[in-house]
């Protein structure tokens, strides 16, 4: 319907009058937009935050600058070239992707992979956990202004960066694991090369405790900021170690039985009761160290026998519904596959974890001000391809 | 001396043609070995090693070059006059930082009675560039940056001040020069042997003069006009080229300047036992650069290895550690001045 100009005119007399009414009884608010491209929301997530002065009164994520409809694009592949689509959600540990896909498609089919399938698949799932938190822990110091941690993290994530790819032969996407097994065995003298890196792992972790979360100005920094409670946390969906650092016990590794090593191994699971910024640091920073101890323990009691079950060439899916869902290092991540007994599936729902994880800002980012944003963001720690997907 | 035998008008404009060479050379000096060469080594990483042979020496200069090439991008919604002058406010204050500075006995660009009431009041000009950098961009993080800078700068001259009071009450002179030699001809309980470095005395002063030069400089862990992950550039957001240059180079050519004036407060300046009169004059530049690159060494270090305070825990830490402290400091000297 158009407007008179008589009517335009009202409006934008009754605007001003608002305007001035607002300048007249307070002061007046400034709309920050954080992104989509800054610095520290590594990739393109934009945050709108209307500041009154450094403090913020009201926030919003806006997300989907980097929407590349994954879920669709499942449904016109076959089972095993969707791997390579998924490699791009969480773009730091692929390979932990894969793993719940190829899982659901197995549990429609009914087979399950061999034992040292599983076993690889699990050193795997963990060396990319590692590779991706080792990244978390040096950026984080990097957004709160100490540039040293990253470039150690850069370092010795190198070193698994570079076992993955002596498997899988990509440093990134591995595209690895395929149903029923895995592409290929590990190769000559991978196992102690591995063990070595493990080591270099926990000299890492050791040294970022002392260089980074030993700190006065890191601790001053980070405790009591971005506190979430444990029911806001749990109303909210987050997931993984944001979740565990407001005191849930609660680990998809331990907590379901998959057909993966886990269940053999000898570990724990870390929480900190406090739910700030520096928990979530603390527990991500336990939970590497105790991947590596993970890692060892599978090198050392990795099953000998073949690494691929018997599939047909042509795989078909049985019609059916089937849900998995892994811890990653980023948080809870599933699959909803439905079949409809064709090459592919006929709809695959991806439960991402930093999606839900970034939900809870709008509630958390309120009276923050404009440095806390930053570590806010910084410990919930997200990447842009699995919000986004 | 030489020039001080010229007409006035011939002796300003070699001074001033001699600071102008000086201040690139620090910036170059302290650029390659603490911003690239010391960083890159405690950082674990590998800088440009190619460029010019030896240890990738010509990285910077390439970097300088890159920077002239670049195109002078002035933002529409800026105030174009002001957003032109802003670096070159920020680096006359610069500028002006190194007329007082004595590289020996003689060897002084003006010697000014007054020399470290000078120095501290001028170095304090660069705050106006700064917030005019700011306000000119048209930019809200660059806003943010220069009131950033514009609160911790003047918080933190404080502290920078009080610092120094020791040092003066001890020595009884305002002047660098005089300062230096009182250091050079000093004893610690009558042995005269290193003459009397004010660092042993005045040691606390020494400390919060580092720090607070650090907060002056904007350099981690008090870099939050510039933080780069909050702010993307802070107040130097718009900037480009040869003007971004200009912020780069004042920032790194002030670091030198504070160093030297810290060494030359602290350490004996230009300097050394048993070096005295033509000798010293041809010593002096190198004795004091040496010392210099000491003290930048500190401040760098510092630099590469905290994370950056809070708006609130930064202007918290000055006045609530670092002026009390100076305070006390000042009470002890002056106790120990009127005692001894």
């Amino acid at each position: 319907m158009a407007l008179t100009e008589q009517q335009q005119r009202a409006y934008v007399a009754s605007q001003a009058a608002d305007a001035r009414l607002n300048v007249e009884l307070q002061t007046e608010d400034m709309v920050l937009n954080i992104g989509p491209q800054h610095p520290a929301t590594h990739g393109t997530l934009r945050v709108v935050a209307r500041l009154d002065g450094e403090q913020v009164v009201w926030a919003d994520v806006v997300c989907g600058y980097m929407h590349r409809g994954y879920e669709k694009l499942t449904e016109v592949r076959t089972y095993p070239q969707i791997t390579t689509l998924v490699n791009r959600i969480d773009w730091l540990s692929s390979f932990a992707n894969e793993v719940p896909f190829i899982l659901a498609a197995e549990k429609l089919m009914e087979i399950e992979a061999p034992p040292r399938a599983q076993y690889i698949r699990t050193i795997l799932f963990e060396l990319a956990r590692i590779a991706n938190i080792t990244l978390f822990i040096g950026t984080m110091g990097a957004d709160l202004g100490a540039i040293t941690p990253v470039f150690y993290a850069f370092r010795d994530r190198e070193r698994i960066l570079n076992q993955i790819e002596a498997v899988t032969g990509g440093r990134f996407h591995p595209n690895f694991d395929r149903i029923g097994g895995l592409k290929d065995d590990l190769p000559r003298g991978w196992i102690d090369e591995t063990k070595n890196a493990m080591v270099r792992v926990r000299e890492f972790c050791d040294e970022l405790e002392e260089l980074l979360m030993g700190n006065e100005i890191f601790q001053a920094r980070t405790r009591g900021i971005g506190v979430i409670p444990s029911d806001i946390g749990l109303s909210y969906g987050l997931s993984g170690a944001n979740i565990r650092a407001s005191g849930i016990d609660w680990d998809l590794r331990r907590d379901q039985d998959l057909p993966l090593a886990w269940k053999d191994l000898d570990w724990k699971v870390w929480t900190h009761p406090d739910g700030d910024s520096f928990a979530r640091f603390w527990v991500r920073l336990q939970e590497t160290r105790e991947a590596s101890k993970m890692v060892d323990q599978m090198l050392d009691g990795l099953p000998a026998g073949s690494i691929q079950a018997k599939v047909p060439r042509i795989i078909k899916v049985p019609a059916g519904e089937a849900w998995v869902h892994t811890e990653n290092p980023l948080g809870e991540m599933g699959y909803y596959v439905v079949s409809q007994g064709g090459l592919g599936p006929f709809r695959c729902k991806i439960r991402s974890a930093s999606f839900n994880n970034v939900s809870v800002l709008p509630w958390l980012l309120r009276g923050a001000y404009v440095p806390d944003i930053i570590t806010i963001l910084a410990s919930l720690y997200f990447i842009l391809g699995d919000i986004d997907r | 001396m030489v020039v001080a035998d010229l007409p006035y008008w011939a002796a300003t404009l070699i001074k001033t043609g001699v600071i102008l060479a000086v201040i690139p050379a620090a910036a170059l000096t302290l650029g390659y070995v603490f911003l690239m060469k010391t960083m890159a080594h405690m950082q674990s990483r590998l800088g440009p090693m190619e460029p010019g042979g030896f240890h990738g020496w010509f990285q910077l200069i390439g970097d300088g070059i890159k920077f002239i090439q670049k195109e002078d991008i002035i933002p529409e919604q800026a105030d174009r006059a002001i957003f032109a002058m802003a670096p070159a406010v920020v680096l006359i204050s610069t500028f002006l930082l190194f007329v007082v500075i004595p590289a020996g006995p003689d060897l002084v660009a003006e010697n000014l009675q007054t020399g470290v009431f000078f120095a501290l009041a001028v170095s304090s000009l660069s705050v106006i560039g700064v917030l005019m950098a700011g306000w000119a961009s048209a930019n809200k993080y660059s806003l943010l940056g220069g009131l950033r800078a514009a609160g911790q700068l003047i918080a933190y001259e404080l502290p920078l001040v009080l610092a120094v009071v020791g040092v003066v009450m001890q020595a009884g002179t305002l002047s660098l020069q005089g300062i230096v030699e009182f250091q050079q001809h000093g004893k610690i309980f009558g042995w005269g042997g290193i003459g009397l470095p004010l660092i042993i005395t005045q040691f606390v002063g020494f400390v919060l003069f580092i720090a607070a030069s650090q907060a002056e400089l904007t350099q981690a862990p008090f870099d939050m006009p510039l933080a780069e992950s909050e702010l993307v550039a802070g107040y130097t957001t718009e900037y480009t080229g040869f003007r971004f240059l200009f912020f780069y180079m004042a920032e790194t050519a002030t670091a030198f300047a504070l160093a030297a004036i810290a060494a030359t407060l602290f350490l004996g300046g230009w300097a050394v036992p048993w070096v005295h009169g033509t000798v010293a004059n041809i010593l002096g530049p190198f004795i004091l650069a040496a010392k210099v690159m000491v003290v930048a060494f500190l401040i760098y270090w510092i630099r590469f290895t905290y994370p950056r305070f809070r708006e609130d825990q930064l202007q918290a830490f000055a006045w609530k550690f670092l002026i009390p402290i100076s305070l006390a400091n000042i009470l002890v000297t002056a106790v120990f001045k009127v005692v001894f």
